[in-house]
């Protein structure tokens, strides 16, 4: 014992263990992140179960399995639950029962010895709604202007009854967000139209009457789509399913707040993979509901998406021909090397200090002035004066701008000096022998450094909770409204989607596994960002690994 | 022979414009490259200079000019009262000993209008909250009038122009105060928009209030008042002032040997005193005193360089008795007056010289104190928004000065001291930047920030720096090679996580399960060095047949299922464990048996989760500077019959300590300004206290939380620049000693 002590081997070990640990919380972490966030969308098995109550009687509840725990006495006891018998512990399960509207919780933490029967019914319907959260039921029968309709299929009929209705759904949405929107923008510009004209002194009797024309013409066609959009909230409105919910009582559901149902007790293995890749999709592909909650996180993807691209348009050219003036043209002397230090420790400066920055500079100072210049006429309501993407991608972009350096130099170092020689040699220029020769070289290197910045810029939050991101942007940042490309808006990211629903939303429960989802998204995009950007520059040393010697 | 030449320069590209052309782009890019580069370098250090100039400013003193001279404006032989300026700095109004008022163009002293409050003889004034505008005038007959002195603002085509108006807050009719009718000699007044009380000593020392409570009229426009009158008694001592403070609950006489009777009037039916404070040390009468803006502080100047700040503290028995808060000295002039600013916790002073000083009580700051006059000034006082001061002397002139003083409540001081703020029992750390109350004042303490700082800093270091350097001195030193080439890269794409997920799972995931398995996390802590130990001398005392099959080096995969069982194991104990020992509930437990309050969102939380965010930071560099070390020297010490382990503490760690040591100054540097993490995983509250159970805020959580609602340019918005720029100063100098010491352990590498 004495000698194994001695021999540090105990020592030798622990720091083994050191390194097990980093292992096992890395891909702990990822592993909980993957089975939280892959896991929601799958079609669980709905139980119907018998609980036994405090004071005898049961109650059946329908729910699936959320989560499940040993807890001790003391604690079940803390919280003001009565016990029998003495156990010390108790295995308790919590179902998400749904069906907010009449229970008041989505949610209920039953003790499993108070469970007398379980069964898992064919025809349990799961219904995921426009509001409410999802409700479980059998579906009794289907109702059209309040009058029961006779069918002999009711689901199949049901079925159909949704299509209809999610048909109609999407009619209204076409109107309300994209002709209201447009007329909306229109009426916007003839009112700025006119400020403008007022504020320059030009604003004629006729300009005035051409403008209230414009408007007239643009409310009368507002006025028709309010006509179609009453018409069609009359039409969605038609019918309705009665459901049985587990209490035993029948509930009238309005079959225009269904998004999609399904009987997952009743779906084989195929069935459970189809219906999961398309949650899948509609998680991707969808706008956010209820206070996003619900629904999917396509404006957060985009958002995210596009305020990347426009930071790297903007860092990609700057980073490098800083990196190049620092390699290739200043004189390698002492402020050269101040420089590349100070370049190399912004890269450590705190995130959060960017944002203050972007938001003092870029913001106010910069945005203030243009609207000052250019955007006279919307005042005192900001145009760019006011967080938006532009003012994020810029920011985002100084803040990764020391990766793209620090990675374009290393490329550059990395161009062997004979080749430079040789070019030079040939009777090239030096900027010939950098264009047509070193950049060329050095090119996986900037590419590593720019997958690096986006990986970077993706997962940054801190930043831009001050320079433009919000929870809720009513349009994205990109659409088919004059100028197309709207750099002043505000936008979601899906950094800030966890952080908001995670922590800012009414039902921390139900939304949770919604954030893990994301979290996954997030965390499978940067992770395959650094695992291109690290195989590029592997590629680039392997490349060049023969010419030195 | 032209045929050759023309030859060559076809095969070198050499024709003269071609070659010109080529030489141009040369320069052309040679310049472009350094305009770009310098421009690059110089938008990223206008961070910090930005940073700098939005700070700047809370450090600048004030700044005074002088805008206007004149004579008082209709001056009569009669003494002037008081005078008020609106809010523009446009207009003034003159109130004088024969009740007359004059409203006159503060830019040049012309006469708009002359108004006679009260034909009667005036024989004592005293003026409200100075944001009121009210004043009471108390008369030879025993009655007073009080009057609010305002200004009404009238838009017009031309512009806007400003005019006194004069209001009869208690009706046209003078007030019976004094029911023998005695001349009043002293007199002040309170009012809110409920009630109204007037105190006033008669000739014969008698001390009287008079209280007027608001009564909701049938008719609208018609106020009506219940007026209680009471006596509180015959004074012994001769009074040099009255007031009341903004609630109408504390009244103050002050008598002319330097000491204060303080007052309970908030019934009148029941007056107490509740003590005579003595202010004064050679029992003289004091120089000035005023109620500072807020209505709860005196400022009391003594008849020397002294001005002081009091304030009524409760004591034990819920009694009030003032305490002595701050003390401004202000060099060898003798205070003659001091006017307190309308909203800030400020005071403008005057010297008999003719000094003019501001002095800002919380900061405890002077910020100017310059000589203004060669004469005398018998009065002074400060427009609403403090950029007027208006000056008479004794000549009969009126200066009127232009004050530039935005920031007066940042001080060194108040950012990094202890501050007494009113209505606090003692000095304090506290960041409170806002509250509903209009009275409130911001309590910008950075130290409970910082300390925040550091604390959630420390904790994950703790964490965070034994894995780290243990986990790289065994990749660096023992790890096989095939092991290393992919656990490296996997520990280090941690640093890419996004700090949000960790964020998210610490605050919802791990937090939650923290507080219902403390005892089995606590276990973990302690049982896996041991478990790792206890497996370590088994396989060293297993047969070499069953252990042979496991090169050296790959240790950490074998270890990796021990682990997983002692955590499992522990967790799943928990909960007996915590019936056992700590009854069931550890959290309630801690509070009710060792009196420690626990939140679930605590330090140690914000601990394990930014100490993972950390790891690959410390754990990649450290690895660096440890494998660096060159191999001839390990070799040298192993051939010399040293063990690895010795030759690793020996030598391997002495020559890389510099790199071990730079690693840990970047790790903190990067827990110094982790925002989201924090964010998420703690309460927010700005505590100071070390206690691993409470939660803290951080610097950078509370830019994040209060950037978005501070008013841009106000002072909260410069702090929290400021605080933004304490952790770029704090971060970049600790990466740049890093990246120095780095280097010249390269330097040393290179060498060896």
């Amino acid at each position: 014992m004495k000698t194994w002590f001695k021999s540090g081997s105990p020592w030798i070990w622990l720091s083994a263990s050191a390194v097990s640990m980093s292992l096992i919380m890395v891909v702990g972490l990822i592993g909980l992140i993957a089975i939280r966030g892959l896991g929601i969308y799958w079609p669980s098995e709905i139980h119907q179960i018998d609980v036994k109550k405090v004071d005898g009687s049961s109650e059946v509840l329908i729910g699936e399995i959320y989560d499940s725990e040993i807890v001790s006495r003391g604690r079940l006891e803390g919280a003001g639950i009565k016990l029998e018998g003495d156990e010390q512990f108790f295995d308790r399960t919590l179902y998400k029962v749904g069906n907010r509207e009449i229970y008041g919780v989505d949610f209920k933490w039953v003790l499993n010895n108070k469970i007398k029967s379980e069964v898992y019914p064919q025809d349990i319907v799961v219904f995921e709604r426009r509001e409410w959260g999802n409700l479980y039921g059998f579906i009794e029968n289907v109702k059209e202007n309040n009058v029961i309709k006779p069918v002999t299929d009711v689901w199949s009929d049901f079925q159909s009854r949704v299509d209809r209705a999610m048909d109609l759904h999407e009619q209204i949405k076409v109107i309300e967000k994209d002709e209201i929107g447009r007329i909306n923008a229109a009426l916007e510009r003839l009112r700025l139209k006119a400020k403008k004209l007022e504020l320059t002194g030009s604003l004629t009797p006729e300009s005035i009457i051409e403008i209230e024309a414009d408007t007239a013409a643009q409310n009368k066609i507002y006025e028709g789509l309010q006509g179609r959009l009453a018409a069609l909230y009359a039409e969605i409105k038609r019918d309705q399913v009665v459901v049985k919910v587990a209490s035993g009582q029948s509930v009238d559901i309005s079959i225009s707040e269904v998004v999609r149902t399904w009987m997952p007790n009743n779906m084989g293995l195929f069935e459970k993979i189809g219906f999961y890749a398309t949650s899948v999709w509609l998680f991707v592909s969808e706008e956010p509901r209820e206070a996003n909650t619900e629904g999917g996180i396509f404006p957060a993807i985009f958002g995210t998406i596009m305020m990347v691209i426009i930071m790297s348009i903007i860092v990609t050219p700057f980073g490098i021909v800083a990196a190049v003036y620092l390699k290739e043209y200043a004189s390698q002397g002492f402020i050269t090397r101040t420089i590349r230090i100070a370049v190399n420790n912004l890269a450590g400066v705190p995130s959060i200090v960017y944002g203050v920055f972007g938001l003092g500079f870029f913001v106010y100072f910069l945005g203030g002035n243009i609207d000052q210049l250019f955007f006279p006429e919307a005042l005192p309501a900001p145009t760019f004066g006011t967080p938006g993407i532009l003012w994020a991608s810029l920011t985002l972009a100084i803040l990764t701008v020391p990766v793209v350096i620090v990675a374009t130099e290393e490329g550059l170092s990395r161009v062997p000096k004979n080749i430079r020689e040789g070019s030079l040699a040939l009777g090239a220029t030096k900027w010939e022998t950098l264009w047509k020769t070193v950049l060329p070289m050095a090119s996986p290197a900037m590419m590593t450094g720019l997958i690096l910045a986006v990986a970077r810029a993706a997962g940054e939050v801190a930043p831009l909770m001050l320079v433009g991101v919000v929870k809720l942007a009513p349009t994205l940042p990109l659409d088919m409204t004059f100028p197309y490309l709207h750099l002043d808006r505000k936008f979601m990211h899906l950094g800030f989607h966890i952080y908001d629903v995670g922590f800012q939303s009414p039902n921390i429960e139900a939304a949770r596994p919604l954030v893990y989802a994301t979290a996954f998204l997030l965390v499978v995009v940067i992770i395959f960002l650094n695992l291109a950007a690290i195989s590029v520059r592997n590629r680039l040393r392997e490349k060049f690994k023969g010419y030195d010697s | 022979m032209p045929k050759m030449t023309s030859q060559s320069n076809i095969l070198a590209g050499q024709s003269p414009t071609r070659r010109k052309w080529r030489m141009f782009n040369d320069k052309a890019a040679s310049h472009l490259v350094r305009l770009g580069g310098l421009s690059v370098i110089f938008a990223i250090t206008l961070i910090f200079f930005y940073l700098l100039s939005v700070v700047i400013p809370l450090f600048e003193g004030a700044e005074i000019e002088k805008r206007y001279e004149y004579q008082i404006p209709a001056l009569t032989e009669q003494q002037t009262l008081h005078y008020v300026i609106d809010e523009q700095g446009e207009v003034a109004i003159r109130l004088s000993e024969d009740g007359i008022a004059t409203s006159f163009n503060l830019a040049n002293g012309e006469v708009f209008e002359q108004v006679t409050l009260t034909n009667e003889k005036i024989t004592s004034f005293g003026r409200g909250d100075p944001g009121s505008g009210n004043v009471v005038l108390g008369l030879a007959n025993g009655s007073a009038i009080a009057v609010k002195l305002g200004f009404k603002t009238v838009f017009t085509e031309t512009g806007r122009t400003v005019s006194a108006e004069y209001t009869h807050i208690l009706g046209e009719d003078p007030i019976e105060v004094d029911e023998e009718g005695l001349a009043l000699t002293h007199i002040t007044l309170q009012s809110n928009d409920e009630s109204t009380s007037i105190v006033a000593i008669n000739e014969s020392s008698t001390l009287r209030i008079t209280k007027f409570l608001k009564e909701d009229s049938l008719f609208e426009d018609e106020v009506e008042f219940e007026q209680v009158n009471a006596t509180i008694g015959q004074l012994d001592y001769d009074v040099q002032k009255l007031l009341i403070d903004n609630v109408q609950r504390l009244m103050y006489v002050a008598d002319n040997v330097g000491a204060i009777f303080v007052y309970d009037i908030s019934d009148i039916e029941d007056v107490r005193l509740y003590e005579r404070k003595v202010i004064s040390s050679d029992n003289q009468p004091f120089a000035d005193i005023q109620l500072a803006a807020g209505g709860v502080s005196l400022i009391i100047a003594q008849q020397s360089d002294s001005v002081s700040q009091w304030f009524p503290v409760r004591d034990e028995n819920n009694d009030y008795s003032l305490a002595l808060v701050r003390e401004f000295h202000l060099g060898n002039s003798l205070i003659s007056q001091v006017t307190p600013e309308y909203f800030r916790k400020e005071f403008f002073s005057m010297s008999e010289s003719g000094e003019l000083g501001i002095h800002h009580l919380t900061a405890h700051q002077t910020l100017i104190h310059e000589k203004v006059s060669d004469v005398k000034i018998t009065q002074l006082v400060i427009s609403p928004r403090s950029n007027y001061a208006l000056l008479e002397d004794a000549e009969g002139k009126i200066q009127v000065w232009h004050v530039i003083n935005e920031y007066p409540e940042v001080s060194w001081s108040s950012l990094w001291g202890k501050v007494w703020y009113e209505g606090y029992d003692e000095a304090d750390y506290i960041w409170q930047s806002s509250a509903a109350d209009s009275d409130f004042e911001a309590k910008l303490s950075l130290v409970p920030l910082s300390f925040g700082t550091l604390k959630a800093a420390f904790y994950a270091m703790m964490v965070a720096v034994p894995l780290a350097i243990f986990g790289a001195i065994y990749t660096a030193y023992f790890m096989s090679s095939r092991l290393r080439q992919t656990v490296k890269p996997t520990i280090e794409i941690m640093e890419a996580l996004p700090t949000v997920i960790l964020g998210f799972l610490a605050g919802l995931w791990f937090a939650p399960f923290l507080e219902t398995h403390m005892p089995g996390v606590f276990a973990v802590s302690l049982l896996l060095p041991l478990g790792v130990l206890l497996f370590a001398y088994l396989w060293y005392k297993s047969p070499k047949s069953l252990t042979g099959w496991v090169p050296d080096g790959w240790q950490p995969i074998l270890l990796i299922p021990i682990i997983i069982l002692i955590v499992w194991g522990a967790i799943a104990v928990s909960p007996a464990m915590e019936t056992a020992f700590f009854g069931g509930n550890m959290p309630i437990w801690l509070n009710q048996e060792m009196g420690i309050s626990y939140d679930q969102r605590n330090a140690m939380v914000v601990g394990f989760a930014m100490g993972f965010a950390v790891i690959p930071t410390i754990y990649s560099i450290a690895e660096d500077a440890i494998f660096g070390v060159p191999k001839h020297l390990t070799n040298g010490s192993l051939a010399l019959g040293a063990t690895p382990w010795q030759t690793l503490t020996r030598v391997v760690i002495l020559t890389a300590s510099p790199g071990i040591f730079s690693a840990v100054m970047i790790g903190f540097g990067r827990a110094v300004g982790e925002t989201m993490i924090v964010l998420m995983a703690t309460g927010n509250t700005p505590i100071l206290d070390f206690n691993i159970f409470e939660g803290m805020r951080t610097l950078s959580a509370n830019i994040a939380v209060e950037m978005p609602e501070a008013e841009v340019g106000s002072t909260h918005y410069r702090v929290l620049f400021l605080a933004a720029l304490i952790l770029f100063i704090f971060t970049f100098m600790f990466n740049t000693i890093a990246e120095l010491v780095r280097q010249r352990l390269r330097k040393k590498y290179s060498s060896l």
